[in-house]
């Protein structure tokens, strides 16, 4: 295989026509680059979206409350009830495969009234009641000071974390924000830290007014008793959070005694689902990649091989010499075998490489003009370029194979006749 | 050293088969120099071509050297021609991207001797047929007498125990026909056993034995008395 002479040969044979191999070597070129770039780019939009989920847990779900449309146990239809703190301890204890389970309260809302005063500022924000689980449900970075924590959940302390966006509506600009006070609904809230969320698509603006308190101090000072607003819920890694949620929903009925029937009464929404969606839109669009760029590469591979055919036939009369001067019928065939893988490999490495080279620039100037919506850090894995590679190989093989059984299918004799 | 009995062969041509060989019986002695003539259509180069294993006999036996030649397949086919046999063409059949040292060490690569013995060898072989300065030149830089003796040093260069040639001046002029013929009563001298076909009866006349061919059966097989071509030279 590495023998000195068989290479000599084959560089020989394949310069002697340089402009027909080069012909046929960029089809190749031109099919693996293609391949790669489609993949690329394909690979481009899917961490573009999927950097827009950000670093939201995507195995969660939130479930709130709305009136019951069945009578039940005697109770009316068109009833309204409220999530119970209880409701969450017996969540926890017959769902084991659970990460978090968070109840929240919310005051305020999108479009509603002033509800923040500060001095002379006042601002409408929307204000929840939370656990400290709830950073890694929706991730935020805390920009100066802490986030809520246990002790301020047990003690009920009126503390608040305060987002980018109200600070600069309650603030003047240099003013020191930790330690100042804040009245939510005429209730003062010491401010400890404030946080900023990562932009998430649309409202990345309404993300940054939000202010966070202790769950308990919430349901304290607003009197909510022992109320949860709605939840966040978000499952062990190792399973799915849309199996678990009609067990969920089933056990929160029956603790708040709403009919096993009644789908309206108990509303939630899933995000696992909906990124699976987003999931399945990126398979569709990975086969669409690959099934252009292979047959891209199909036709490449055609090209090879109908050029292979060409050479050997024009080369008819030299094999017959050669097998005259006693080349075994093996040799022939794999000299035609290794021009061919040659011609493959060669001419697949440098679409490879000029495709790498691409997407090297792509991501350069994407770095230099900074992040595009929904286009992020286009990239192929190894896995597919080697895979790609094998099936060079393999094409090659296949492309060499007609052409040299063919050439030691004639007899020497006529072979060394045709002209 | 070659030993032909009642030898057949005919080509299929469509529906109707053609006949070529009827029967030839025919042996060859080591170190013998033999001519085979005939007009066009005798079936002398079918004959050559069956002892040179290009091609297949349909009927009767064929020894060379005591190897039975029969039912070979394509590899053992090879073999027995890169050891046993060297051939010389009409039209040189040369490979015309190799030089002239490269063409004549291809059977030696076949014999997988090493490069360097390779190439000592094939020079050696173009000394012999005095083209030791022209090793470096492709086949087309060449005029066609030195290309012939180039294809006698490449069937050579293996050390064949039978030299076969097809028509070696049927495409040079008389001059240089007596240099290649000079050549190879050369070679013969050195006791080398050499078929060559012909239609010319003076370069058969250069040989010690002539054999007759007409319509697929030997009408003749004399001893001559050898011509050297040297003469002419």
């Amino acid at each position: 295989m590495f023998d000195k002479d068989r290479w000599k040969e084959i560089i020989e044979v394949l310069t002697s026509n340089l402009f027909r191999t080069i012909l046929t070597a960029f089809g190749v070129f031109w099919g693996i680059l293609i391949l790669i770039i489609l993949l690329a780019a394909g690979k481009g939009l899917e961490n573009g979206i999927k950097s827009d989920f950000g670093d939201i847990a995507t195995n969660t779900m939130f479930m709130w409350t709305r009136s019951t449309t069945k009578p039940y146990k005697g109770l009316p239809k068109g009833r309204n009830f409220r999530f119970k703190l209880e409701d969450v301890t017996s969540i926890r204890d017959n769902f084991s495969n659970l990460r978090f389970v968070s109840p929240r309260n919310q005051l305020g809302g999108f479009g509603g009234a002033n509800n923040v005063i500060r001095g002379i500022n006042a601002g409408a924000y929307n204000v929840y009641g939370d656990y400290p689980e709830i950073i890694n449900q929706d991730p935020m970075s805390i920009t100066a000071g802490r986030f809520i924590n246990h002790s301020d959940i047990k003690e009920k302390r009126k503390i608040a974390i305060i987002g980018e966006g109200v600070k600069t509506g309650l603030y003047k600009k240099d003013e020191k924000v930790i330690g100042s006070y804040i009245k939510i609904q005429g209730v003062s809230f010491l401010v400890v830290g404030t946080y900023k969320k990562k932009s998430n698509g649309g409202d990345g603006e309404e993300g940054q007014k939000e202010i966070y308190v202790p769950f308990t101090s919430f349901l304290q000072a607003f009197n909510r008793a022992d109320n949860v607003g709605w939840m966040a819920i978000t499952a062990n890694d190792g399973s799915s959070i849309s199996d678990l949620k009609e067990g969920i929903v089933a056990l929160v009925k029956e603790k708040r005694k709403v009919h096993p029937k009644d789908k309206r009464a108990v509303g939630h929404f899933d995000l696992y689902e909906q990124y699976n969606r987003v999931e399945s839109l990126f398979g569709a669009m990975r086969f669409i990649a690959y099934f252009v760029g292979v047959l891209v590469l199909l036709s490449g591979i055609i090209g090879v091989s109908n050029i292979m055919l060409i050479v050997v036939k024009e080369r008819t009369k030299e094999i017959g010499i050669r097998r005259a001067l006693g080349e075994k019928p093996w040799s022939i065939k794999l000299q035609i075998l290794m021009e061919s893988i040659f011609l493959t490999i060669t001419s697949g490495m440098a679409g490879i490489t000029v495709g790498a080279l691409f997407i090297y620039g792509i991501n350069k100037v994407l770095e230099m003009n900074g992040p595009v919506d929904m286009f992020l850090n286009p990239s192929v894995s190894l896995g597919v370029v080697v895979s790609a590679l094998l099936i060079l190989v393999f094409s090659g093989l296949l492309a060499g194979f007609i052409p040299a059984q063919s050439a030691i299918k004639t007899r020497p004799i006529d072979a060394i006749r045709a002209e | 050293m070659i030993e032909i009995k009642d030898l057949h062969k005919s080509y299929k041509m469509g529906s109707n088969s053609l006949h070529v060989l009827k029967g030839i019986n025919f042996s060859v002695e080591e170190g013998e120099l033999v001519a085979i003539m005939g007009s066009s259509g005798s079936g002398k180069s079918t004959l050559l071509n069956i002892l040179g294993m290009l091609d297949e006999l349909d009927e009767g036996s064929y020894v060379l050297d005591g190897v039975p030649i029969k039912n070979l397949n394509e590899t053992k086919a090879a073999n027995y021609r890169n050891k046993f046999l060297g051939f010389v063409f009409q039209s040189f059949n040369l490979i015309n991207y190799k030089s002239a040292m490269e063409n004549v060490a291809l059977p030696l690569y076949y014999q997988k001797v090493g490069r360097k013995e390779r190439q000592e060898k094939a020079l050696k072989y173009l000394e012999q047929v005095g083209l030791k300065e022209w090793a470096t030149h492709l086949p087309n830089e060449l005029s066609g007498g030195q290309k012939q003796r180039v294809a006698i040093a490449r069937a050579m260069a293996a050390e064949p125990k039978v030299l076969l040639a097809d028509e070696p001046t049927g495409a040079l002029d008389s001059k240089t026909s007596y240099e290649v013929m000079d050549l190879i009563q050369k070679i013969n001298d050195q006791g080398n056993t050499i078929l060559i076909v012909t239609h010319e009866p003076d370069i058969a006349d250069m040989c010690k034995r002539i054999v007759h061919l007409k319509d697929g059966v030997i009408i003749e097989d004399k001893k001559v008395e050898q011509v050297r071509a040297a003469q002419y030279v």
